[in-house]
Protein backbone atom coordinates (compact mmCIF):
# COMPACT_ATOMS: atom_id res chain seq x y z
CA UNK A 1 0.00 0.00 0.00
CA UNK A 2 1.35 3.75 -0.77
CA UNK A 3 0.99 6.55 1.71
CA UNK A 4 2.33 9.59 1.58
CA UNK A 5 2.38 12.14 4.51
CA UNK A 6 2.57 15.34 3.86
CA UNK A 7 1.60 18.54 6.39
CA UNK A 8 -0.14 21.69 4.60
CA UNK A 9 1.35 24.35 6.09
CA UNK A 10 0.45 28.06 5.62
CA UNK A 11 4.16 28.97 4.34
CA UNK A 12 4.94 25.67 2.16
CA UNK A 13 1.56 25.80 0.21
CA UNK A 14 -0.85 28.59 0.53
CA UNK A 15 0.98 30.96 -1.62
CA UNK A 16 1.62 28.44 -4.52
CA UNK A 17 -1.21 28.67 -7.35
CA UNK A 18 -1.15 25.00 -9.38
CA UNK A 19 -2.16 24.89 -12.86
CA UNK A 20 -4.66 22.33 -11.59
CA UNK A 21 -6.39 20.86 -8.09
CA UNK A 22 -7.98 17.64 -8.78
CA UNK A 23 -10.46 16.18 -5.79
CA UNK A 24 -10.25 12.44 -5.33
CA UNK A 25 -7.69 10.01 -6.09
CA UNK A 26 -9.78 7.26 -8.05
CA UNK A 27 -9.63 6.67 -11.51
CA UNK A 28 -10.67 9.70 -13.28
CA UNK A 29 -8.55 11.61 -10.64
CA UNK A 30 -5.54 9.82 -10.61
CA UNK A 31 -5.68 10.00 -14.55
CA UNK A 32 -5.87 13.62 -14.76
CA UNK A 33 -3.15 14.04 -12.82
CA UNK A 34 -0.73 11.30 -14.89
CA UNK A 35 -2.39 13.14 -18.14
CA UNK A 36 -1.06 16.94 -16.84
CA UNK A 37 2.40 15.74 -15.11
CA UNK A 38 3.23 13.91 -18.37
CA UNK A 39 2.67 17.76 -20.11
CA UNK A 40 4.66 18.79 -17.53
CA UNK A 41 1.99 20.87 -15.65
CA UNK A 42 1.28 21.44 -12.20
CA UNK A 43 -1.17 19.86 -10.13
CA UNK A 44 -2.05 18.37 -6.98
CA UNK A 45 -4.81 15.41 -5.82
CA UNK A 46 -6.21 15.77 -2.57
CA UNK A 47 -7.91 11.98 -1.18
CA UNK A 48 -9.63 12.23 2.02
CA UNK A 49 -9.06 8.94 2.63
CA UNK A 50 -6.32 7.62 4.51
CA UNK A 51 -4.88 6.42 1.52
CA UNK A 52 -5.91 5.85 -2.30
CA UNK A 53 -8.34 3.26 -2.49
CA UNK A 54 -9.35 3.50 1.12
CA UNK A 55 -12.76 5.03 0.03
CA UNK A 56 -13.47 3.18 -3.03
CA UNK A 57 -16.02 0.26 -4.35
CA UNK A 58 -16.19 -1.46 -7.44
CA UNK A 59 -17.48 -4.62 -8.85
CA UNK A 60 -14.87 -4.68 -10.09
CA UNK A 61 -13.93 -5.34 -13.57
CA UNK A 62 -11.98 -2.83 -15.49
CA UNK A 63 -11.63 -2.77 -18.67
CA UNK A 64 -8.47 -2.79 -20.64
CA UNK A 65 -9.04 0.14 -23.70
CA UNK A 66 -8.67 3.08 -21.43
CA UNK A 67 -6.31 2.46 -19.13
CA UNK A 68 -3.87 1.36 -21.65
CA UNK A 69 -4.00 4.64 -23.45
CA UNK A 70 -2.92 6.19 -20.18
CA UNK A 71 -0.01 3.41 -19.30
CA UNK A 72 0.83 1.06 -21.90
CA UNK A 73 2.32 -1.31 -19.74
CA UNK A 74 -0.28 -1.31 -16.91
CA UNK A 75 -1.12 -5.11 -17.37
CA UNK A 76 2.74 -6.14 -17.00
CA UNK A 77 3.09 -3.63 -13.34
CA UNK A 78 -0.67 -3.24 -12.16
CA UNK A 79 -2.10 -5.06 -9.28
CA UNK A 80 -4.15 -6.94 -11.44
CA UNK A 81 -6.70 -10.63 -10.35
CA UNK A 82 -7.66 -12.33 -13.49
CA UNK A 83 -8.19 -11.67 -16.88
CA UNK A 84 -11.43 -12.17 -17.81
CA UNK A 85 -11.79 -15.22 -20.40
CA UNK A 86 -15.45 -16.19 -19.73
CA UNK A 87 -18.81 -14.02 -18.94
CA UNK A 88 -21.95 -15.50 -18.01
CA UNK A 89 -25.14 -14.55 -17.65
CA UNK A 90 -27.61 -16.02 -15.12
CA UNK A 91 -31.54 -15.56 -15.42
CA UNK A 92 -32.49 -16.89 -11.49
CA UNK A 93 -36.00 -17.71 -10.20
CA UNK A 94 -36.55 -19.20 -6.63
CA UNK A 95 -35.01 -22.73 -7.39
CA UNK A 96 -33.65 -23.01 -10.80
CA UNK A 97 -31.72 -20.58 -13.57
CA UNK A 98 -30.88 -20.47 -17.34
CA UNK A 99 -27.60 -19.59 -18.47
CA UNK A 100 -25.85 -18.44 -21.39
CA UNK A 101 -21.97 -17.78 -21.56
CA UNK A 102 -18.84 -17.41 -23.65
CA UNK A 103 -15.20 -17.61 -23.39
CA UNK A 104 -12.47 -17.40 -25.42
CA UNK A 105 -8.63 -17.60 -24.84
CA UNK A 106 -7.92 -14.74 -26.39
CA UNK A 107 -9.27 -12.22 -23.69
CA UNK A 108 -6.14 -14.36 -21.78
CA UNK A 109 -4.01 -12.57 -24.02
CA UNK A 110 -2.53 -8.81 -25.09
CA UNK A 111 -4.48 -6.46 -25.40
CA UNK A 112 -6.64 -8.84 -22.72
CA UNK A 113 -9.95 -7.49 -22.50
CA UNK A 114 -10.27 -6.68 -19.06
CA UNK A 115 -9.18 -7.97 -15.42
CA UNK A 116 -10.88 -8.44 -12.32
CA UNK A 117 -8.96 -6.32 -10.02
CA UNK A 118 -9.43 -5.59 -6.02
CA UNK A 119 -9.62 -1.23 -6.30
CA UNK A 120 -8.25 -0.30 -2.97
CA UNK A 121 -4.83 -2.33 -4.19
CA UNK A 122 -5.19 -0.81 -7.79
CA UNK A 123 -5.60 2.95 -6.95
CA UNK A 124 -2.71 2.18 -4.56
CA UNK A 125 -0.85 1.99 -7.72
CA UNK A 126 -2.10 4.14 -10.02
CA UNK A 127 -1.32 6.72 -7.10
CA UNK A 128 2.47 5.55 -7.07
CA UNK A 129 2.60 6.45 -10.43
CA UNK A 130 1.33 9.25 -10.90
CA UNK A 131 3.83 10.13 -8.37
CA UNK A 132 6.64 9.22 -9.98
CA UNK A 133 5.48 11.27 -13.20
CA UNK A 134 4.98 14.20 -10.40
CA UNK A 135 2.02 14.94 -8.95
CA UNK A 136 1.66 14.81 -5.60
CA UNK A 137 -1.34 12.61 -4.18
CA UNK A 138 -2.26 14.02 -1.10
CA UNK A 139 -4.10 11.82 1.30
CA UNK A 140 -6.28 12.14 4.54
CA UNK A 141 -7.64 15.62 3.22
CA UNK A 142 -11.09 16.21 2.62
CA UNK A 143 -12.38 19.26 0.31
CA UNK A 144 -14.64 21.19 1.98
CA UNK A 145 -15.79 23.88 -0.61
CA UNK A 146 -14.74 25.25 -4.10
CA UNK A 147 -13.89 28.83 -3.67
CA UNK A 148 -15.01 31.31 -5.90
CA UNK A 149 -13.96 34.83 -7.32
CA UNK A 150 -16.52 36.68 -10.08
CA UNK A 151 -18.17 33.29 -10.92
CA UNK A 152 -14.34 31.93 -11.57
CA UNK A 153 -14.24 28.52 -9.66
CA UNK A 154 -10.21 29.60 -8.10
CA UNK A 155 -9.44 26.94 -5.92
CA UNK A 156 -10.37 25.02 -2.91
CA UNK A 157 -10.60 25.28 0.88
CA UNK A 158 -10.12 21.82 2.89
CA UNK A 159 -11.86 20.72 6.05
CA UNK A 160 -9.35 21.83 8.17
CA UNK A 161 -9.20 25.41 6.81
CA UNK A 162 -6.26 25.50 4.28
CA UNK A 163 -6.42 27.19 1.07
CA UNK A 164 -5.03 26.40 -2.12
CA UNK A 165 -5.74 28.37 -5.41
CA UNK A 166 -5.31 26.57 -8.82
CA UNK A 167 -6.26 27.72 -12.48
CA UNK A 168 -8.69 25.06 -12.48
CA UNK A 169 -10.20 22.24 -10.08
CA UNK A 170 -11.25 18.91 -11.32
CA UNK A 171 -14.20 17.66 -9.72
CA UNK A 172 -12.89 13.54 -9.46
CA UNK A 173 -14.60 12.88 -6.41
CA UNK A 174 -16.93 10.00 -6.87
CA UNK A 175 -20.69 9.27 -6.93
CA UNK A 176 -21.39 11.83 -3.97
CA UNK A 177 -19.65 14.68 -5.45
CA UNK A 178 -20.95 17.70 -2.82
CA UNK A 179 -18.12 19.60 -4.67
CA UNK A 180 -19.87 19.94 -7.61
CA UNK A 181 -23.55 20.74 -6.11
CA UNK A 182 -21.47 23.46 -3.84
CA UNK A 183 -20.08 25.09 -7.49
CA UNK A 184 -23.53 24.84 -8.50
CA UNK A 185 -23.19 22.49 -11.00
CA UNK A 186 -26.36 20.03 -10.15
CA UNK A 187 -28.66 19.31 -7.66
CA UNK A 188 -29.15 16.31 -5.63
CA UNK A 189 -29.44 13.44 -7.32
CA UNK A 190 -32.85 11.29 -7.59
CA UNK A 191 -33.30 8.05 -5.72
CA UNK A 192 -34.04 6.39 -9.12
CA UNK A 193 -30.76 7.99 -10.65
CA UNK A 194 -28.28 5.62 -8.48
CA UNK A 195 -27.93 2.12 -7.20
CA UNK A 196 -27.39 1.06 -4.20
CA UNK A 197 -24.93 -2.40 -4.45
CA UNK A 198 -23.23 -3.93 -1.32
CA UNK A 199 -20.69 -6.60 -2.21
CA UNK A 200 -18.31 -9.17 -0.15
CA UNK A 201 -15.21 -10.35 -0.78
CA UNK A 202 -15.11 -14.07 0.13
CA UNK A 203 -11.42 -15.44 0.24
CA UNK A 204 -11.32 -18.92 -1.19
CA UNK A 205 -8.19 -21.31 -2.39
CA UNK A 206 -6.74 -20.41 -5.67
CA UNK A 207 -6.93 -24.37 -6.31
CA UNK A 208 -10.88 -24.01 -5.43
CA UNK A 209 -11.79 -20.95 -7.64
CA UNK A 210 -10.29 -22.77 -10.72
CA UNK A 211 -11.74 -26.11 -9.69
CA UNK A 212 -15.27 -24.32 -9.60
CA UNK A 213 -15.28 -22.02 -12.35
CA UNK A 214 -13.11 -24.61 -14.88
CA UNK A 215 -9.96 -22.17 -15.10
CA UNK A 216 -6.64 -22.08 -15.65
CA UNK A 217 -4.24 -19.85 -13.76
CA UNK A 218 -4.33 -17.09 -16.55
CA UNK A 219 -7.84 -16.94 -16.61
CA UNK A 220 -11.09 -15.45 -15.36
CA UNK A 221 -14.74 -16.09 -15.10
CA UNK A 222 -17.46 -13.15 -14.55
CA UNK A 223 -20.55 -13.72 -14.14
CA UNK A 224 -23.84 -11.50 -13.72
CA UNK A 225 -27.45 -12.57 -12.32
CA UNK A 226 -30.58 -11.18 -12.27
CA UNK A 227 -34.09 -12.33 -11.94
CA UNK A 228 -36.85 -13.00 -9.30
CA UNK A 229 -34.46 -13.02 -7.00
CA UNK A 230 -34.29 -9.06 -6.83
CA UNK A 231 -37.97 -9.29 -5.34
CA UNK A 232 -38.94 -7.12 -8.65
CA UNK A 233 -36.48 -4.58 -7.81
CA UNK A 234 -34.60 -3.31 -10.79
CA UNK A 235 -31.18 -4.78 -10.30
CA UNK A 236 -28.40 -6.99 -11.13
CA UNK A 237 -26.03 -9.27 -9.32
CA UNK A 238 -22.41 -10.28 -10.24
CA UNK A 239 -19.64 -12.44 -9.56
CA UNK A 240 -16.48 -12.24 -9.85
CA UNK A 241 -13.08 -14.15 -9.66
CA UNK A 242 -10.14 -12.79 -8.55
CA UNK A 243 -6.69 -14.81 -7.76
CA UNK A 244 -7.87 -15.96 -4.59
CA UNK A 245 -11.18 -14.58 -3.54
CA UNK A 246 -14.83 -13.97 -4.92
CA UNK A 247 -15.88 -10.55 -5.58
CA UNK A 248 -20.17 -11.49 -4.92
CA UNK A 249 -22.52 -8.45 -4.71
CA UNK A 250 -26.24 -7.05 -6.02
CA UNK A 251 -26.97 -3.57 -7.10
CA UNK A 252 -30.82 -2.58 -6.91
CA UNK A 253 -32.39 1.02 -7.49
CA UNK A 254 -32.28 3.35 -4.65
CA UNK A 255 -35.72 4.24 -4.88
CA UNK A 256 -36.76 0.85 -5.19
CA UNK A 257 -35.20 -0.25 -1.97
CA UNK A 258 -36.86 2.68 -0.47
CA UNK A 259 -40.26 1.81 -1.58
CA UNK A 260 -40.02 -1.92 -0.44
CA UNK A 261 -38.12 -1.87 2.33
CA UNK A 262 -35.84 -4.84 1.54
CA UNK A 263 -32.76 -4.73 3.32
CA UNK A 264 -29.69 -5.01 1.47
CA UNK A 265 -27.90 -7.25 3.85
CA UNK A 266 -30.46 -9.68 3.71
CA UNK A 267 -30.87 -9.45 0.26
CA UNK A 268 -27.09 -10.92 -0.59
CA UNK A 269 -27.58 -13.32 1.85
CA UNK A 270 -30.82 -14.40 0.31
CA UNK A 271 -28.08 -14.48 -2.77
CA UNK A 272 -25.65 -16.27 -1.56
CA UNK A 273 -28.11 -19.36 -0.64
CA UNK A 274 -29.41 -19.26 -3.79
CA UNK A 275 -28.48 -22.87 -5.40
CA UNK A 276 -26.91 -21.73 -8.72
CA UNK A 277 -24.50 -19.50 -6.55
CA UNK A 278 -24.12 -21.31 -3.49
CA UNK A 279 -21.76 -23.80 -4.37
CA UNK A 280 -19.60 -21.53 -5.83
CA UNK A 281 -18.75 -19.63 -2.76
CA UNK A 282 -19.32 -22.95 -0.42
CA UNK A 283 -16.44 -22.72 2.16
CA UNK A 284 -15.71 -18.80 1.25
CA UNK A 285 -15.02 -16.59 4.25
CA UNK A 286 -16.14 -12.98 3.83
CA UNK A 287 -13.12 -11.10 4.04
CA UNK A 288 -14.28 -7.57 3.85
CA UNK A 289 -18.43 -5.92 3.24
CA UNK A 290 -18.85 -2.46 1.11
CA UNK A 291 -21.78 -0.68 -0.02
CA UNK A 292 -21.45 2.21 -2.52
CA UNK A 293 -23.81 4.19 -5.04
CA UNK A 294 -23.90 3.63 -9.24
CA UNK A 295 -25.09 5.68 -11.25
CA UNK A 296 -27.96 4.35 -12.90
CA UNK A 297 -29.26 7.96 -14.74
CA UNK A 298 -28.04 7.30 -18.10
CA UNK A 299 -27.40 10.27 -21.15
CA UNK A 300 -30.31 12.28 -19.50
CA UNK A 301 -28.85 12.74 -16.28
CA UNK A 302 -25.67 13.68 -16.93
CA UNK A 303 -24.98 16.85 -15.09
CA UNK A 304 -23.18 19.65 -16.66
CA UNK A 305 -19.89 19.24 -16.80
CA UNK A 306 -17.89 22.48 -16.20
CA UNK A 307 -18.30 26.08 -15.28
CA UNK A 308 -15.88 28.45 -14.92
CA UNK A 309 -12.47 26.88 -13.88
CA UNK A 310 -13.89 23.67 -12.99
CA UNK A 311 -14.81 20.24 -14.88
CA UNK A 312 -16.43 17.39 -13.36
CA UNK A 313 -15.32 13.66 -14.13
CA UNK A 314 -16.53 10.17 -13.68
CA UNK A 315 -18.72 9.26 -11.23
CA UNK A 316 -19.17 12.85 -10.05
CA UNK A 317 -20.81 13.61 -13.61
CA UNK A 318 -22.64 10.43 -13.72
CA UNK A 319 -20.46 9.15 -16.39
CA UNK A 320 -21.30 5.22 -16.21
CA UNK A 321 -22.99 3.15 -18.71
CA UNK A 322 -24.34 0.52 -16.43
CA UNK A 323 -25.42 -1.86 -19.22
CA UNK A 324 -22.13 -2.82 -19.79
CA UNK A 325 -21.06 -2.59 -16.46
CA UNK A 326 -18.72 0.54 -17.85
CA UNK A 327 -17.56 2.79 -14.84
CA UNK A 328 -13.79 2.82 -14.43
CA UNK A 329 -12.86 3.19 -17.96
CA UNK A 330 -15.43 5.87 -18.96
CA UNK A 331 -14.02 7.55 -15.49
CA UNK A 332 -10.55 7.18 -17.17
CA UNK A 333 -11.34 8.37 -20.17
CA UNK A 334 -13.01 11.58 -18.77
CA UNK A 335 -10.28 12.18 -16.51
CA UNK A 336 -7.89 12.44 -19.28
CA UNK A 337 -10.21 14.07 -21.59
CA UNK A 338 -10.51 16.82 -19.10
CA UNK A 339 -6.63 16.97 -18.47
CA UNK A 340 -6.40 17.59 -22.23
CA UNK A 341 -8.54 20.35 -21.96
CA UNK A 342 -7.14 22.01 -18.83
CA UNK A 343 -3.64 21.80 -20.98
CA UNK A 344 -5.28 23.89 -24.02
CA UNK A 345 -6.76 26.20 -21.51
CA UNK A 346 -3.37 26.90 -20.03
CA UNK A 347 -1.64 27.56 -23.85
CA UNK A 348 -4.86 30.08 -24.16
CA UNK A 349 -4.29 31.13 -20.62
CA UNK A 350 -8.02 30.97 -20.68
CA UNK A 351 -10.26 29.21 -18.34
CA UNK A 352 -13.32 30.33 -18.73
CA UNK A 353 -16.55 28.46 -19.07
CA UNK A 354 -16.25 29.54 -22.98
CA UNK A 355 -12.77 27.53 -23.11
CA UNK A 356 -13.56 24.87 -20.75
CA UNK A 357 -16.59 23.76 -22.84
CA UNK A 358 -13.93 22.14 -24.90
CA UNK A 359 -14.26 19.25 -22.56
CA UNK A 360 -17.80 18.88 -23.33
CA UNK A 361 -17.24 18.53 -26.62
CA UNK A 362 -14.57 15.79 -26.47
CA UNK A 363 -16.76 13.62 -24.10
CA UNK A 364 -19.54 14.29 -26.83
CA UNK A 365 -16.76 12.76 -29.26
CA UNK A 366 -15.79 9.91 -27.37
CA UNK A 367 -17.25 6.31 -26.89
CA UNK A 368 -18.57 7.77 -23.27
CA UNK A 369 -21.34 9.91 -24.58
CA UNK A 370 -22.16 8.11 -27.61
CA UNK A 371 -22.63 4.90 -25.73
CA UNK A 372 -24.91 6.64 -23.42
CA UNK A 373 -26.70 8.37 -25.77
CA UNK A 374 -27.54 5.10 -27.47
CA UNK A 375 -29.20 3.57 -24.43
CA UNK A 376 -30.54 6.65 -23.04
CA UNK A 377 -34.15 5.45 -23.10
CA UNK A 378 -33.62 2.08 -21.62
CA UNK A 379 -32.72 3.66 -17.58
CA UNK A 380 -37.06 4.76 -18.11
CA UNK A 381 -38.22 1.52 -19.41
CA UNK A 382 -35.95 -0.73 -16.39
CA UNK A 383 -37.77 1.48 -13.83
CA UNK A 384 -41.42 0.71 -15.40
CA UNK A 385 -41.72 -2.36 -16.86
CA UNK A 386 -40.44 -4.22 -13.72
CA UNK A 387 -41.42 -7.83 -15.17
CA UNK A 388 -37.96 -8.09 -15.91
CA UNK A 389 -37.03 -8.91 -12.45
CA UNK A 390 -40.25 -10.56 -11.66
CA UNK A 391 -42.63 -12.29 -14.22
CA UNK A 392 -40.65 -12.85 -17.22
CA UNK A 393 -37.93 -14.72 -15.62
CA UNK A 394 -40.50 -17.09 -13.82
CA UNK A 395 -41.91 -17.42 -17.38
CA UNK A 396 -38.68 -18.41 -18.94
CA UNK A 397 -37.82 -21.16 -16.37
CA UNK A 398 -41.69 -22.36 -16.70
CA UNK A 399 -41.00 -22.71 -20.31
CA UNK A 400 -37.53 -24.58 -19.67
CA UNK A 401 -39.09 -27.03 -17.40
CA UNK A 402 -41.72 -27.41 -19.77
CA UNK A 403 -39.72 -28.43 -22.22
CA UNK A 404 -36.68 -30.60 -20.70
CA UNK A 405 -38.95 -32.54 -18.71
CA UNK A 406 -40.27 -36.17 -19.94
CA UNK A 407 -43.04 -37.15 -18.36
CA UNK A 408 -45.36 -38.80 -21.06
CA UNK A 409 -47.38 -35.89 -22.63
CA UNK A 410 -47.24 -35.42 -26.11
CA UNK A 411 -44.57 -32.51 -27.27
CA UNK A 412 -47.42 -31.16 -29.12
CA UNK A 413 -49.54 -31.01 -25.66
CA UNK A 414 -46.58 -29.28 -24.07
CA UNK A 415 -46.18 -26.77 -26.86
CA UNK A 416 -49.84 -25.74 -26.12
CA UNK A 417 -48.98 -25.07 -22.77
CA UNK A 418 -45.90 -23.44 -23.03
CA UNK A 419 -48.09 -20.81 -26.05
CA UNK A 420 -51.17 -20.45 -23.25
CA UNK A 421 -48.43 -19.78 -20.95
CA UNK A 422 -46.59 -17.16 -23.13
CA UNK A 423 -50.31 -15.64 -24.46
CA UNK A 424 -51.16 -15.47 -20.35
CA UNK A 425 -48.39 -12.91 -19.67
CA UNK A 426 -48.96 -11.05 -22.14
CA UNK A 427 -51.43 -10.87 -25.53
CA UNK A 428 -49.27 -11.02 -28.88
CA UNK A 429 -49.98 -7.46 -29.50
CA UNK A 430 -48.34 -6.73 -25.80
CA UNK A 431 -44.97 -8.59 -26.38
CA UNK A 432 -45.08 -6.80 -29.59
CA UNK A 433 -44.93 -3.89 -27.65
CA UNK A 434 -42.73 -5.00 -24.99
CA UNK A 435 -40.18 -5.84 -27.61
CA UNK A 436 -40.43 -2.77 -29.89
CA UNK A 437 -40.14 -0.28 -26.05
CA UNK A 438 -36.80 -2.47 -25.81
CA UNK A 439 -35.75 -1.98 -29.57
CA UNK A 440 -36.14 1.42 -29.27
CA UNK A 441 -34.55 1.68 -25.68
CA UNK A 442 -31.08 0.69 -27.63
CA UNK A 443 -31.41 2.71 -30.56
CA UNK B 1 -24.44 -14.16 8.42
CA UNK B 2 -25.72 -11.17 10.44
CA UNK B 3 -24.62 -7.59 9.24
CA UNK B 4 -23.25 -6.87 12.58
CA UNK B 5 -20.94 -9.97 11.67
CA UNK B 6 -20.33 -8.23 8.16
CA UNK B 7 -19.54 -4.95 9.17
CA UNK B 8 -17.22 -6.64 11.87
CA UNK B 9 -14.97 -7.63 8.68
CA UNK B 10 -14.81 -3.79 7.44
CA UNK B 11 -12.21 -1.59 8.87
CA UNK B 12 -13.12 1.54 10.34
CA UNK B 13 -11.48 4.47 11.85
CA UNK B 14 -14.07 5.83 14.07
CA UNK B 15 -14.08 9.93 14.66
CA UNK B 16 -14.61 11.30 17.76
CA UNK B 17 -18.89 11.74 18.70
CA UNK B 18 -17.89 15.84 18.00
CA UNK B 19 -17.09 15.03 14.87
CA UNK B 20 -20.47 12.79 13.67
CA UNK B 21 -20.37 13.51 10.04
CA UNK B 22 -24.12 11.97 10.18
CA UNK B 23 -27.37 13.87 11.70
CA UNK B 24 -31.42 13.95 11.21
CA UNK B 25 -32.08 17.75 10.97
CA UNK B 26 -35.67 17.99 12.36
CA UNK B 27 -36.43 15.19 14.78
CA UNK B 28 -40.16 15.93 14.70
CA UNK B 29 -40.19 14.86 10.93
CA UNK B 30 -39.27 11.19 11.69
CA UNK B 31 -42.09 11.02 13.85
CA UNK B 32 -44.43 11.33 11.05
CA UNK B 33 -42.37 9.91 8.89
CA UNK B 34 -44.55 6.56 8.39
CA UNK B 35 -42.24 3.58 7.18
CA UNK B 36 -38.52 5.14 8.37
CA UNK B 37 -37.16 3.35 4.98
CA UNK B 38 -33.76 4.74 6.50
CA UNK B 39 -33.73 1.69 8.91
CA UNK B 40 -34.02 -0.80 6.04
CA UNK B 41 -31.92 0.72 3.22
CA UNK B 42 -29.18 1.80 4.71
CA UNK B 43 -26.25 -1.05 4.13
CA UNK B 44 -25.09 -0.41 7.82
CA UNK B 45 -28.13 0.04 9.71
CA UNK B 46 -26.53 3.13 10.78
CA UNK B 47 -30.22 4.16 11.43
CA UNK B 48 -32.68 2.56 14.32
CA UNK B 49 -35.73 2.88 15.57
CA UNK B 50 -36.06 3.39 19.47
CA UNK B 51 -39.90 3.84 20.18
CA UNK B 52 -39.67 7.30 19.73
CA UNK B 53 -36.48 8.65 17.47
CA UNK B 54 -34.08 7.72 15.01
CA UNK B 55 -30.29 6.36 16.66
CA UNK B 56 -27.64 7.48 14.38
CA UNK B 57 -24.65 4.46 14.40
CA UNK B 58 -22.46 6.47 12.28
CA UNK B 59 -19.26 4.96 13.74
CA UNK B 60 -20.15 1.73 10.74
CA UNK B 61 -21.17 4.24 7.97
CA UNK B 62 -20.02 2.79 4.92
CA UNK B 63 -20.76 6.52 3.01
CA UNK B 64 -22.33 5.32 0.47
CA UNK B 65 -24.58 8.41 0.41
CA UNK B 66 -27.76 6.77 0.56
CA UNK B 67 -29.55 8.22 3.51
CA UNK B 68 -28.72 11.51 1.71
CA UNK B 69 -30.72 10.47 -1.18
CA UNK B 70 -33.65 8.50 -0.17
CA UNK B 71 -34.69 10.18 3.21
CA UNK B 72 -38.27 10.81 2.42
CA UNK B 73 -38.05 13.84 3.92
CA UNK B 74 -34.81 15.32 2.77
CA UNK B 75 -33.94 15.30 6.53
CA UNK B 76 -30.55 13.43 7.48
CA UNK B 77 -27.74 15.70 6.69
CA UNK B 78 -24.81 14.19 5.27
CA UNK B 79 -21.27 15.15 4.95
CA UNK B 80 -18.03 13.30 4.62
CA UNK B 81 -16.26 12.05 7.99
CA UNK B 82 -13.28 14.31 8.50
CA UNK B 83 -9.71 13.70 5.94
CA UNK B 84 -8.56 9.95 6.81
CA UNK B 85 -11.29 9.29 9.30
CA UNK B 86 -14.71 6.76 9.03
CA UNK B 87 -14.53 3.36 6.66
CA UNK B 88 -11.42 2.37 5.38
CA UNK B 89 -11.40 -0.22 2.70
CA UNK B 90 -8.63 -2.59 2.47
CA UNK B 91 -9.78 -4.71 -0.83
CA UNK B 92 -12.24 -2.42 -2.52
Amino acid sequence: MYYIVINFTNDTMADEKFDCIIVGAGPAGLSAGYTLAKAGLSAIIIERGDYPGAKTVMGGILYSHAIGELIPDFCKEAPLERPITEQRVLLLTEDASIQAGYKTKKFAQEPYNSFSVLRAQFDGWLAQKVDQAGVMVIPKTLVDTVLKENNQVIGIKTDQGEILYADCVLACDGINSLLAQKAGLHQEWQPQDVALAVKEVLTLPKEKIQDRFNLEDNEGCAIEFMGTISHGMTGIGFLYTNKESISLGMGCLLSNYQKSLIKPYDLIEEVKSHPAIKRFIDGAQTEEYLAHLIPEGGYNRVPPLYTDGMLVCGDAALLVNSIHREGSNLAIKSGILAAQTVIEAKNKKDFSKKTLSLYKKKIEESFIIQDLKKYRRLPHLLHTRNELFSRYPQLASEIAAELLTVDGRSKAEKEKKIIAKILGTHSLCGWGKMAFDFWRATR
Amino acid sequence: MKIEEKLFKTKFKADAHEHCHLKIKDREVCLKCEFKPCTTFCPAQVYTWDKEKIIVGYENCLECGSCRIACPYYNIEWRYPRGGFGVQYRMG
